[in-house]
């Protein structure tokens, strides 16, 4: 399992490569990057704030959970904070399994727990002023699809 | 007791400061909130609408009605917006 949260850049097709390499029994990888859009006023920048250790610490919970609701052999979670321009990577998920699906549906339980649970807060920095990125309805909602499916 | 206090995003911003050490003896999350507002204006702003607000507890999320006895660590945020 990979957790890193950090203020560097990374590039995520040497992340995926390398992740790759080292899987033994896995058929299926599925990889996610966050990248940052521009925002129709222009974007300047986005900043991105965290919560050092409580940040790791439920990345690491949403991490245990997804593997111990799927069959998967590794998973990655890299998350950036700090100042970043329009088309930089935010953020990756990476999930490797045998099969298919499982792939497929860990990695959106991992982003849907990692938008709502993770202790980060974007702010975008635009042309016009700034503002602080809200949490929508829609993501909170998303994470009810897995609790009724644990049922 | 003591506990240390961590304030995030706009709560971060409304309040002025990351964090500081509040002297209490609030018996929940609601009567820390309660003695906070007290502090001054930009404390009764920040905390004017609890419903955006999120609490965590020695770094895991509660409610506003949980206990924070025993507790060292309490931060205040905005919902997430991780991804």
């Amino acid at each position: 399992m990979v957790i890193r949260v950090q203020n560097d850049s990374f590039d995520a097709g040497y992340e995926l490569n390398k992740f790759t390499r080292l899987l033994s029994s896995s058929g299926a990888i599925v990889s996610f990057s966050g990248v940052v859009r521009d925002i129709p006023d222009g974007l300047s920048e986005m900043q991105i704030e965290h919560y050092p250790g409580m940040t790791e610490r439920s990345l690491e919970e949403i991490c245990n959970e997804a593997c111990s609701r799927w069959e998967l052999e590794d998973v990655l979670v890299i998350h950036r904070f700090g100042n970043l321009k329009k088309g930089e990577v935010i953020m990756m998920v990476i999930t490797a399994s045998p099969h298919r699906s499982a792939a497929f549906e860990a990695g959106e339980f991992l982003m849907d727990y990692l938008k709502s649970r993770a202790p980060f807060w974007k702010k975008e920095i635009g042309l016009d002023g700034s503002t602080w990125v809200d949490a929508i309805d829609k993501d909170e909602q998303a994470l009810d699809r897995w609790v009724k499916e644990q049922d | 007791m003591v506990i240390q206090v961590l304030y995030f995003a706009w709560v971060r911003e409304r309040i002025g400061i990351p964090k500081e050490d509040i002297v209490t003896n609030a018996g929940t999350v609601m009567e820390l909130v309660s003695e906070l507002r007290q502090k001054g204006e930009r404390y009764a702003l920040a905390f004017s609408d609890l419903s955006s607000i999120k609490v965590a507890l020695d770094l895991e999320l509660a409610d506003f009605e949980t206990s924070i006895s025993g507790i060292r660590e309490v931060a205040f945020f905005p919902p997430m917006t991780g991804g």
